[in-house]
C-alpha cells in the first residue's frame, strides 16, 4: 500500500512486538478428557509490526495464519511467547484488562455472513463499540455512525437497515465500519477480501487503502491469495506450519524469494495471461502439508522440498536475515547474498 | 458405446423444429434456465449458445450469480430431477452433444448419457461424495451403472484410475472413506470418478476454489494431462481468470445470465472487447506485472437476476455508458457479434453498443496502459 511519510522504521518503537509466540489447541479424549496431544497451530513466531505500515502474512489452509491473528487481538490466549503493544505486554491481560486495548487494536473478518448480528440494524452494529466502552462520540452515536458509514462508501441513510439487505461487498464495508469506530491504531484484517467477488475484491481493496492514507492505520492483513497480498502489503512473512519460513519487504520477497517454499508458492499462482503458461517453469510441490499435530523434525517444510538434505531433516534452521531486511528460516536459502542487492523499495530495512 | 450415438427409435435427436444437426460435439443454442420464485422470474441463464470441439477446453468466467453454474447444470440435464425438478425450472433452447439433442430426448436417455458420454466434476468434493461409502465403492458404482462388469474388474479400474490420478497406494487408499482424505486427494478421487466411464465431455464447476495455490496447480496439471490422454472436451467453470488463462483455449464471459464476450483465449486476454472484461482484468492485483498503485474496480454490484437492466445488463456499472452510441438507446439489448477481423476461423465476439473502433481505442489507450 501506500509509504508512510515516517522516519526511517527502525528509529521507531515496533507498534506490536511478538517473541516467541506459541499456541497449542489440545487434543482430549476419553471420559476423564485426559491430553493425548496438541494441534501445535502457531509454534514460536518471531515479528514487529511497526506503525503506518501493512505486514501481510500468507500461507496455504492450516499454517496458522488466522490462528496468529486472533493471538495478536487477544481472541486467543497463548501458550507461550509474548506480544507488546507500543513497549506494553498484553500477553496474558484478562477481559477487563484488556478492554482499554480494545479500542487500538480492531479486527476484520473473512465472512461477511457471519461476522454481522443478522437481527441488528447497521446502525447498531456500527455504533457498538461506543456503547461497549461507554464513550459517547462527538454529535452523538448516530451523526458519528452515519460519518463512517460515509467514510467507507455506504450510504448512511441505510442506518436502520439490516444486514440481509446488504451485498457482500457491502457488508463487508459494514464490518470495516465497526472496526474504524473507535479510531484504532493497529487493524488486523483476516482475508479480508478472499469472499468478495472479483470486481468487488478491487473496490475493497482500495477502499483499506485510501483509509489507511486517510487515519494513519496499521494493518495485518492475513490472506492466502499472493496476488492481493502482494499489492497491499509493505512487508510480508510467509507462514508454513505454524512457523514464520520468510519475512521481507514486498520487493525483496516477490523478486528474490529465498526460501524453497515461497519460491513454490510464487510459482503455482495462476497468472491471467495465456501466453505465460507455456514459457513459465513451474515448481510442483508434492502432496500435502503434513499434519500440525505431528509436524516433521528438522525442517518442517523438508518433506515437500527438492533441496532437503540430511541436515534438514535433523536441525531446525532458525529465522536468520543473510540479507538486509530479508529473514528466512532455511538451510540452503536461494538468492543468497554474494549476489549483488536488489533496489528495495517501501519499509524494507 | 464411445462416441456412437444412442440407438434410439424414433424422436430423440430430432430437432423439433427442423434445424439441421451440428457439426460441433457440443453445441448449445439458446439455452434459457428460469426459476419461478415468490419474487419473480429469475433468469439465471437467458439466451446462451456456445460451441466445444472435442480435445479442446472452453473457460466459463464469470462472478457469483452470472449464471455459469446453472449452465453446466443445464448440459448434464441435472435441472430435471431431483430438488431443481421439484421447483419446475424452466429451460429452453438445444444441446446438442454428438449430434443427440438432449433437452428434447427422453429422460432414461439423457440419464444413461449422464456419467457416460458427460461427466462433471464439483466444486465441493466433501459434500459432492457420499460420506458412508468408501471412495472406491462410489468409483465402482458409477463404473458399474454404465458397464456390465463384476465387482472385481470394477474395483480394479477404481484402483487404476486412482493411480492415474496421482493418489499415492492407490490399491490401499480405495478402501478409505472420504473424510480420510486430504481436500487435494478428494478433488484428484472426484476426478477419478468422473472420468471412470471415458466421457467425451468433462464439466469442471471451479474444480480448484476450495484448493490452496499449491494442491491448485496440481490439479490444473492433471486436468491438463488428462484432457491430452483422452482428448475429451473439458469446460471448465470459474471466477478466477488465472484459471481460465492456464487452462482454456477459448473463453466465454458471462454477465447478468448471457454471454458479453467470447473468444479464444489469448485474444480476450490480449484484446478484450467488452467493458465488463476490462473490469474483471483491472480488478485483479497480477503477480506477473510490474506493482501497480491502484486498483481500477468495477462500481456498484452484480444485478439481480429478477430485475436484471432491459437493455444491456452491465449499463448500470459501465463507466462507457454515456459515451454516444450512434442512436441506439439504453434499453436496446446488444447482441453478440463477431469483433471486425476475426471472423474467420476462431472469431470474437462480443455484445456491447461501443463501436469496434471505440473499443480498440479505449482499451490500448486508457486500459491496458493501466494494467
Amino acid at each position: 500500500m501506500t509509504i508512510p511519510a515516517q522516519p526511517a522504521p527502525e528509529a521507531t518503537e515496533p507498534l506490536l512486538k511478538v517473541e516467541g509466540l506459541v499456541k497449542h489447541f489440545p487434543i482430549v479424549k476419553g471420559l476423564l478428557r485426559r491430553q493425548t496431544g496438541a494441534v501445535r497451530a502457531v509454534d514460536g513466531l518471531d515479528f514487529d509490526v511497526r506503525a503506518g505500515e501493512t505486514l501481510g502474512v500468507v500461507g496455504e489452509s492450516g499454517c496458522g495464519k488466522s490462528t496468529m491473528g486472533r493471538l495478536i487481538t487477544r481472541l486467543l490466549e497463548p501458550t507461550a511467547g509474548k506480544i507488546e503493544f507500543e513497549g506494553r505486554d498484553i500477553t496474558h491481560l484478562g477481559v477487563a484488562g484488556m478492554r482499554p486495548m480494545r479500542r487500538d487494536v480492531q479486527m476484520i473478518f473473512q465472512d461477511p455472513y457471519s461476522s454481522l448480528n443478522p437481527r441488528h440494524t447497521v446502525g447498531t452494529i456500527v455504533g457498538a463499540p461506543f456503547r461497549l466502552q461507554g464513550i459517547t462520540p462527538e454529535g452523538g452515536v448516530k451523526k458519528e455512525v452515519q460519518r463512517l458509514l460515509e467514510l467507507v462508501g455506504l450510504n448512511p441513510e441505510h442506518y436502520n437497515r439490516y444486514p440481509h439487505e446488504f451485498s457482500g461487498g457491502q457488508r463487508q464495508r459494514i464490518g470495516i465500519a465497526r472496526a474504524l469506530a473507535l479510531k484504532p491504531r493497529l487493524v488486523v484484517a483476516d482475508e479480508p477480501v478472499s469472499a468478495l467477488d472479483v470486481s468487488i475484491q478491487a473496490q475493497v481493496v482500495n477502499l483499506l487503502d485510501d483509509l489507511q492514507e486517510e487515519l494513519g492505520l496499521t494493518y495485518v492483513i492475513i490472506a492466502h491469495d499472493l496476488s492481493v497480498i502482494r499489492h497491499v502489503s509493505d512487508r510480508i512473512a510467509v507462514m508454513y506450519l505454524g512457523k514464520i519460513v520468510e519475512l521481507a519487504d514486498r520487493t525483496s520477497l516477490y523478486e528474490r524469494p529465498m526460501h524453497p517454499y515461497t519460491t513454490a508458492l510464487l510459482s503455482a499462482v495462476p497468472v491471467p495471461d495465456p501466453g505465460r503458461r507455456v514459457k513459465r517453469e513451474r515448481i510442483l510441490l508434492k502432496g500435502d502439508v503434513p499434519s500440525p499435530i505431528s509436524p516433521p523434525a528438522g525442517c518442517r517444510f523438508h518433506t515437500r522440498c527438492w533441496k532437503a538434505t540430511e541436515v534438514c531433516r535433523t536441525d531446525e534452521p532458525r529465522l536468520l536475515a543473510p540479507r538486509a531486511g530479508h529473514q528466512v528460516a532455511c538451510h540452503h536459502p536461494e538468492n543468497a547474498p554474494g549476489t549483488p542487492e536488489p533496489v528495495t523499495e517501501g519499509a524494507g530495512a | 458405446m464411445t462416441t456412437t450415438p444412442l440407438p434410439d427409435g424414433g424422436a430423440v435427436g430430432e430437432p423439433t423444429d427442423g434445424k439441421a444437426r451440428p457439426t460441433a460435439f457440443l453445441d448449445v443454442r439458446d439455452l434459457r434456465v428460469h426459476f419461478p420464485t415468490d419474487d419473480g422470474l429469475v433468469k439465471s441463464v437467458d439466451g446462451l449458445s456456445f460451441q466445444l470441439e472435442k480435445g479442446r477446453t472452453l473457460g466459463i468466467v464469470g462472478e457469483s450469480g452470472s449464471g455459469k453454474s446453472v449452465t453446466s447444470l443445464g448440459i448434464m440435464g441435472l435441472h430435471t430431477v431431483g430438488q431443481y425438478g421439484r421447483r419446475k425450472a424452466r429451460i429452453s433452447g438445444e444441446i446438442w452433444l454428438d449430434g443427440t439433442e438432449l433437452m428434447s430426448a427422453d429422460p432414461e436417455k439423457v440419464r444413461r448419457l449422464r456419467g457416460r458420454e458427460m461427466a462433471m466434476i464439483f466444486q465441493d468434493p466433501l459434500s459432492a461424495m457420499h460420506p458412508y461409502f468408501t471412495v472406491g465403492a462410489q468409483i465402482v458404482e458409477a463404473y458399474r451403472v454404465h458397464h456390465d462388469v463384476d465387482k472385481k474388474t470394477a474395483r480394479k479400474r477404481a484402483v487404476e484410475l486412482l493411480d492415474r490420478v496421482g493418489i499415492p497406494q492407490p490399491d490401499r487408499r480405495v478402501d478409505d472413506y472420504p473424510h480420510q482424505f486430504s481436500g487435494g486427494m478428494r478433488q484428484r478421487a472426484m476426478i477419478a470418478m468422473a472420468l471412470v466411464n471415458n466421457p467425451n465431455l468433462l464439466i469442471a464447476d471451479e474444480p480448484t476454489t476450495a484448493l490452496d495455490v499449491t494442491v491448485q496447480a496440481q490439479i490444473l496439471d492433471l486436468i491438463r494431462d488428462l484432457q491430452k490422454e483422452f482428448g475429451s472436451a473439458v469446460v471448465i467453470i470459474t471466477h478466477d481468470l488465472g484459471v481460465v488463462a492456464e487452462l482454456a483455449d477459448d473463453i466465454l464471459v458471462m454477465y447478468g445470465g448471457r454471454c458479453v464476450e467470447r473468444g479464444p483465449a489469448e485474444r480476450v486476454f490480449r484484446a478484450p472487447q467488452h467493458p465488463y472484461t476490462w473490469g474483471l482484468l483491472g480488478s485483479m492485483p497480477r503477480i506477473d506485472r510490474e506493482q501497480t498503485e491502484r486498483l481500477i474496480p468495477v462500481k456498484g454490484s452484480p444485478p439481480s437476476l429478477i430485475n436484471v437492466p432491459s437493455g444491456c445488463a452491465f449499463n448500470p456499472r459501465c463507466p462507457y455508458a454515456d459515451v454516444p452510441k450512434g442512436g441506439v438507446t439504453r434499453t436496446e439489448r446488444p447482441e453478440l457479434r463477431p469483433v471486425p477481423g476475426t471472423e474467420a476461423g476462431r472469431p470474437h465476439h462480443s455484445a456491447c453498443h461501443l463501436a469496434p473502433e471505440e473499443r480498440t481505442r479505449i482499451w490500448t489507450e486508457e486500459i491496458a496502459p493501466k494494467l
